[in-house]
């Protein structure tokens, strides 16, 4: 008795996934109306402050569709949950992949959940574009050829800072806090790498905080008695804010790098005080929404009408919200291309064809290009100084030199 | 008939429906499904512990982490077959259990969660300090089996297989140490230690040894998880795993075995069902049906089926007093 009823638990749980046995179309995610675009985030977890941009990128289709689809067809955005658990990430990478029957992946978000699932599309051949994660190993086009970045990479960011020291402040002594994973480890090696041989003389003292610290206060005394005068600060918004407040509260006035993960005016300098946060020095390649320079820009006011449209729930004052409705446009603009094929293999050849796009949020100046052997999108940044008021843009457009 | 003959029968066709599964299900039911076997491995370790043995446990994540981590080292670094990392991370995670049990006999309840809680805490971080062998944070990528001596089975077909006779022998094996008199022990244990130690029982011996084969089973877990996820790295193992673990075992039954089963399914399919009914707030869905079930279960769902099922036997015996002999 007790185990019969055990079973018809199992059947019951069992019923919807024995009626989805999918047929195998010609070009999978695809009918003659709709075109199925998969997507994880983090809507739950340690990291779903994130999520937010995957709720944007519908909300962009939304707009996308309602003004007639891409040619002909509607996208069908499929976003799930995966908690920033790789395991999670697997399961519903494959629930979208083997059940939903996605075209393509889209922005999926997060380094390590993105590592999880990096061979895995690979050997099924799915596009896997436009990653949401700074890590530099979406670019191998050799390996993974079905893999692709979407913003500046994390070493790049780091290498900007390094030659802006190595040229501007040569009795520089660096201390450098970063979170201990891959995106802090990243911008480290990006400055070491950039400093070159000058590291082990101008370096003198490196923090770590894990993720889950409550603060990063000890961190910051002890950097300022190391007697640096330069801070290296590699911190996600809510340690960022803690970072820039106690730096100015123990009276600590380094030449502060902040990096561009945390360049929000609304959630990370005003929480922390303006007066604290000037001159801040950070590398721009979108415009900061919360900044007044671009109140009056044309750009800036389209996305305030669609965010008011198609995603009123989200902050006006979140970043995410302009990454997320940029790379929508992005992908949008690689559909668009795609003519009527909109096969797996063409939608990989034509997001490998993006020839000096340029998107209304991000700097003036940058242009997105892609090729067969280019897999990360932007690859411009500019240096900003943080007046106390707006980011005030200096210095030319820096091109990532590979290596 | 009996009850025992009626759970009898049930087993028998469950484990055929489990065995006819695979050629009707798609290859990612087959992958959820194969989570759900070693969820409920790592639960009936967690459940020995904590259901039988009365020992409270908010770390067993970190001993699947330990069995996760040395299948994926031992494959990564030494190029080591997967089937025998299985075993090794088994044996390890019976070693460091029986140790961690050492020290654990000086606490006892709340404060033996509080220890083990620690441990679920230091264990990522523990983790990435050993990066040569670990990986740090960019964790362990490893290669999905696929079936071995000709099978014609597609890898995930083979997992779930793999998974599924794990669970079983690893489930006949907890309930013959359970039903003897080990597991008397055990359960004498939990319900009164000073009368145990009167009776005989070397409770600190006992203890330990609890807390190492609890320990091994969920490492057995681990292990599996790191094969048919194919990837291991610290942000798979944060503490939320082990108070799901805890969540499980409550939800399925404390101190039975099948309640594992149903415990598995709970923590891996419920989730996703309140993800379903709402991406704004999935996780006040999952409290929501946890509240639920502590109010209509309050002994697991195992709990309530054997409650459900004597009345129903009591209510057939009735009419036929003379059956009611044969009842167990």
């Amino acid at each position: 008795m007790l185990r019969r009823s055990f079973l018809v638990t199992l059947v019951l749980a069992l019923g919807p996934a024995v009626t989805t046995a999918p047929v195998l179309a010609q070009t999978p995610g695809v009918t003659a109306t709709e075109i199925k675009i998969g997507n994880t985030n983090p809507y739950s977890g340690p990291a779903s402050a994130y999520g937010t941009i995957g709720k944007a990128l519908g909300a962009y289709f939304k707009k996308v569709n309602e003004e007639g689809g891409i040619n002909g067809h509607k996208v069908n955005y499929i976003s799930y949950d995966d908690a920033y658990s790789p395991p999670k990430a697997v399961e519903m990478v494959r629930k979208l992949v083997e059940q939903d029957q996605v075209a393509a992946l889209f922005q999926t978000l997060g380094t390590p959940t993105n590592t999880a699932i990096h061979k895995y599309v690979n050997q099924q051949k799915i596009p896997h574009l436009f990653v949401a994660t700074g890590a530099t190993k979406w670019n191998d086009p050799k390996n993974f050829p079905w893999t692709m970045g979407w913003q500046p990479n994390y070493q790049t960011e780091g290498r900007i800072y390094a030659s802006y020291i190595m040229k501007n402040i040569p009795d520089a002594k660096i201390g450098i806090l970063y979170q201990n994973d891959d995106y802090g480890k990243d911008y480290r090696k990006g400055l070491l790498d950039g400093l070159g041989d000058a590291a082990k003389k101008m370096v003198v003292l490196e923090q770590t905080y894990e993720v889950t610290d409550p603060t990063i206060d000890s961190q910051i005394v002890n950097l300022k008695n190391s007697g640096a005068n330069v801070f290296f600060n590699v911190t996600i918004p809510k340690f960022a804010v803690q970072a820039i407040k106690k730096a100015h509260d123990i009276g600590w006035k380094p030449t502060h790098f902040l990096n561009n993960v945390s360049s929000s005016l609304a959630t990370v300098l005003k929480p922390a005080g303006l007066e604290a946060s000037k001159a801040l020095i950070t590398a721009l390649y979108m415009k900061e929404i919360t900044d007044p320079q671009w109140k009056n820009d044309k750009g800036f006011q389209d996305w305030v009408a669609w965010m008011k449209k198609y995603y009123p729930e989200g902050a006006l004052d979140d970043q995410a919200n302009a990454f997320g409705y940029t790379v929508a446009q992005a992908m949008t603009q690689v559909l668009k291309q795609c003519g009527t094929d909109f096969s797996r293999e063409n939608i990989l050849k034509q997001a490998e064809n993006l020839k000096n796009v340029e998107f209304p949020l991000l700097l003036p100046g940058i242009k997105v290009n892609t090729s067969a052997t280019d897999h990360a999108p932007i690859e411009q940044e500019q240096l900003a100084k943080f007046d106390g008021e707006r980011w005030v843009l200096f210095g030319e457009m820096l091109e990532a030199i590979r290596k | 008939m009996s009850l025992r003959a009626w759970t009898l029968g049930a087993a028998v066709v469950a484990l055929a429906v489990a065995v006819a599964l695979p050629f009707t299900l798609t290859n990612f039911r087959l992958f959820q499904f194969s989570q759900v076997y070693i969820y409920a491995i790592a639960l009936l370790g967690l459940n020995i512990l904590t259901g039988f043995n009365g020992q409270i446990s908010l770390g067993h994540g970190a001993f699947y982490a330990v069995g996760a981590y040395t299948t994926a080292i031992m494959i990564d670094q030494w190029s080591v077959p997967y089937g025998w990392t299985i075993p090794v991370a088994g044996v390890i995670c019976l070693v460091v259990g029986f140790l961690f049990g050492i020290p654990a006999l000086r606490l006892e309840g709340l404060y033996l969660a509080l220890a083990t809680f620690a441990l679920a805490l230091a264990v990522p971080q523990i983790l990435k300090y050993f990066e040569h062998w670990t990986g740090g944070s960019q964790g362990i990528v490893l290669s999905k089996p696929s079936a071995p001596w000709g099978l014609n089975l597609n890898p995930d077909q083979w997992l779930y297989f793999l998974t599924l006779a794990l669970l079983v022998l690893l489930f006949v094996l907890a309930a013959n140490l359970l039903r003897g008199r080990t597991g008397r022990a055990i359960v004498a244990i939990r319900d009164n230690a000073i009368a145990a130690q009167a009776m005989g029982v070397n409770t600190a011996l006992y203890k330990s040894l609890t807390f190492g084969v609890s320990a091994a089973y969920t490492g057995v877990a681990g292990a599996l998880s790191a094969v048919t996820v194919a990837y291991v790295a610290p942000d798979s193992f944060d503490v939320l795993r082990s108070i799901t673990f805890l969540v499980g075992i409550v939800i399925g039954g404390l101190a039975s075995i099948s309640g594992a089963i149903f415990g598995a399914l709970f923590i891996q399919f419920v989730p996703n069902w309140a993800q379903d009914i709402s991406k704004a707030a999935p996780w006040a869905i999952y409290g929501v049906f946890l509240i639920v079930f502590m109010y209509a279960m309050p002994r697991g769902i195992v709990g309530s089926l054997r409650l459900a099922a004597a009345r129903w036997l009591r209510r057939r015996a009735e009419p036929s007093a003379a059956a009611a002999g044969s009842r167990r």
